[in-house]
């Protein structure tokens, strides 16, 4: 394992290195093309960040959407707590740096031939690619669901139109009524991001409709931050009594597995059948589709990847970042996408010039929060191992401590705060 | 002493660095090798872990809070480029030991070696500082910069600015030297001669606040001679005097 990964890495070395011989310029990457699949976080970093280490590399991506919604603090949006505009950016940061962007969808991406082709006819040459294409749904897993229905039975897991609809669902709702949320088996986008969203929906249900309440119809029995999350239930919206705002059940039994829009209900792999006057499904995911109709992804649906530079453990010269790829013991999150992004680009731009790439560093910081004035977050440092796959440092890491002062909590707020404002721009500002 | 070792552990680790691949290798055994204990909030890897990123890719970690080069957009989290490479060295440490309170720092320094973290010190010291801009209280600006000139900027100078990077050169020797004959609990007082790089005027507010918490609840430690300032600042009217001070580092934009 240990000899394939080096060795791997000095063939691709010698195979850049063969091709810059002659190159004319100062610039490692003279001439050289990289095409970037996807705008989302992961993208955006990847192009910023390789236009910022080598000016002279052609930069192009390919994003169908004119502006990127983020999924990030979209729970927020739900609550009423925030505008989404405040979530919604352009691309023009990219673009004053000199990045080109194709809006159109990308449909193929050919790791021998060396290009992208696009569903508007274009063929994008690239001598390194980077796809970050986020995930898509797996809306069979769940009988009766589908793209269409999604459109009134919302997931909003991709935020923008759906999470507006979501809450103006539960904007309308009357008091004393019940929203249901599901959350799907790992791995999905944003492990905490389903408990967040019931919560901060039982924010808004406990100031605006106290009679009203948030089910969660989990897949797992376990989840992220779980001793914190039911610590903010217990202590903002009456967990485990009879005033409970938030009723949680666990999965398996309580996995949600068909959907009857019509009646508003949905059964769970158990056979109870839970009606709801709002319903929001985040179904089982896997990559996105590019990732998969190009032959990025392996059995189980993600990408898998070398650890040491993002590359395709698949397809050489295409590297994956972001929620689409396997990184070992990194969750699907912003933040983990947004170092995956720099990891990546330093290895392109390194290879692009017949370099070895660096030793990679990553991290992760997630926030999460479950109530007005009281965040919590989970942190991980990572490295690559010998034999390739991301791990966490030892003792490093974890959640915040159980039982904290609420000071504490309102700090982690503030900082919550600052990572959106800092990663955005650090993801998508020229 | 401790200042010289640091300093010779860092430049051994330079070059590590330049040895390329061969000394990752001799380099890779050291964070693997130590045992995870039971409740480690992270197990044991499978595979040994390779050490050895450049200060550049393990400085880009930290912008997804602190902001690209390390001048953070805000609200709260502090802007890192122009911070004193020693102060960041300590105060990185004082958070993964829990000498020093932090939220979200301790869980995170930990993951990093001590020449990993002298690596980003060092490289935030040389990114370009770019003041906050930020609210303040434009009332109490006048009063905090009388406290300032009075208590603080005998250490914190020039308004407690970001000076142009000197640190640990600029240090007066026999200071140096006085330390090391001086017994631990005493090097407070070594430390603070380090405090004329520390960023006070136009870092974020809520995090200068929650540092000035820190030091009065003794969730971290005060040198000697700040604990007499702040005594100061406050003998009139606690949360008055501290406002001021803050008001006034805000205002220099």
């Amino acid at each position: 394992m240990k000899i394939d990964r080096r060795t791997f890495v000095k063939a691709a070395g010698a195979l850049a290195a063969v091709g810059i011989t002659g190159a004319p310029g100062l610039a490692f990457g003279a001439g050289k093309k990289v095409v970037v699949v996807g705008g989302g976080t992961g993208g955006a970093t990847a192009a910023k960040y390789i236009k910022k280490l080598d000016p002279s590399i052609d930069v192009t991506i390919v994003e169908p959407n004119e502006k990127y919604v983020t999924c990030y603090f979209s729970n927020e949006v739900l609550a009423g707590e925030r505008t989404i505009e405040s979530i919604t950016h352009g691309y023009d940061g990219l673009k004053k740096l000199g990045i080109t962007m194709v809006k159109d969808h990308a449909t193929a991406i050919d790791a021998e031939k060396k290009v992208v082709k696009t569903a508007g006819g274009k063929d994008l040459p690239f001598d390194r690619c980077v796809v970050a294409p986020g995930i898509s749904f797996l809306f069979d897993k769940v009988e009766g669901y589908s793209e269409e229905v999604a459109k009134t039975i919302t997931h909003a897991w991709k935020a923008g139109e759906q999470t507006v609809t979501l809450r103006k669902q539960i904007e309308a709702m009357p008091d004393g009524g019940t929203v249901v949320v599901t959350a799907p088996p790992a791995p999905f986008r944003c492990p905490p991001g389903p408990y967040e969203r019931a919560s901060l929906i039982a924010g808004y249900l406990k100031a605006h409709k106290p009679k009203s309440k948030v089910i969660i119809l989990d897949s797992s029995s376990k989840f992220s931050k779980d001793g914190l999350f039911k610590q903010a239930w217990t202590k903002f919206y009456g967990f485990e009594t009879d005033n409970a705002i938030i009723d949680w059940r666990p999965g398996p039994d309580a996995a949600v597995v068909k959907v009857n829009p019509a009646g508003m209900t949905v059964e769970t792999s158990f056979g109870d059948e839970v009606k709801a006057d709002v319903i929001n499904i985040i179904p089982p995911q896997a990559a996105g589709k590019i990732a998969k109709d190009s032959g990025l992804t392996n059995e189980s649906g993600w990408c898998p990847v070398n650890g040491k530079t993002m590359e395709s453990s698949i397809a050489k010269g295409v590297h994956v970042i972001g929620d689409a790829s396997i990184a070992g013991a990194m969750p699907k999150s912003a933040y983990a996408a947004n170092s995956q992004a720099k990891v990546a680009a330093g290895a392109v731009v390194a290879m692009l010039g017949g370099k070895e790439p660096g030793v990679p560093s990553y991290l992760n910081t997630c926030y999460s929060i479950p109530a007005h004035n009281w965040g919590i977050s989970v942190a991980g440092v990572y490295k690559v191992g010998e034999d390739g796959k991301i791990a966490s440092v030892p003792n490093s890491g974890g959640v915040t401590p159980m039982d904290a002062p609420d000071w504490a909590h309102e700090r982690e707020v503030q900082y919550a705060y600052s990572w959106y404002d800092n990663i955005v721009k650090d993801s998508f500002g020229g | 002493m401790a200042n010289t070792s640091k300093k010779l552990a860092l430049l051994v680790g330079g070059i590590v660095l330049g040895l390329g691949s061969i000394a990752q290798a001799a380099d890779a055994p050291k964070p693997a090798a130590a045992p995870a204990p039971a409740a480690a909030p992270a197990a044991a890897p499978a595979a040994p872990l390779v050490s050895g990123a450049s200060a550049e890719a393990l400085a880009n970690t930290c912008a997804g809070c602190h902001g690209t080069g390390g001048v953070s957009a805000g609200p709260a989290s502090p802007t890192l480029a122009g911070t004193n490479a020693e102060y960041f060295n300590d105060i990185m440490k004082r958070y993964a030991d829990g000498s020093a309170y932090s939220t979200i720092m301790g869980r995170i320094a930990k993951g990093f070696t001590t020449e990993e973290i002298a690596l980003m010190a060092d490289y935030f010291a040389k990114a370009p500082f770019s003041p906050a801009k930020q609210k303040f209280d434009t009332a109490m600006v006048k009063e905090g910069g009388k406290l300032h000139d009075k208590n603080c900027e005998k250490c914190h100078s020039e308004g407690g600015k970001v000076l142009a990077a000197a640190p640990a050169d600029k240090k007066p020797a026999d200071k140096k030297e006085k330390a090391a004959k001086k017994g631990d609990d005493e090097d407070e007082d070594d430390e603070e001669a380090g405090d004329e790089w520390h960023i006070l005027a136009g870092q974020w507010t809520p995090y200068l606040r929650y540092t000035l918490e820190d030091y009065v609840a003794e969730r971290r430690e005060m040198p000697k001679k700040m604990k007499k300032a702040i005594e100061k600042v406050t003998a009139k009217d606690a949360d008055t005097g501290l406002a001021a001070l803050l008001a006034y580092y805000a205002s220099q934009q």
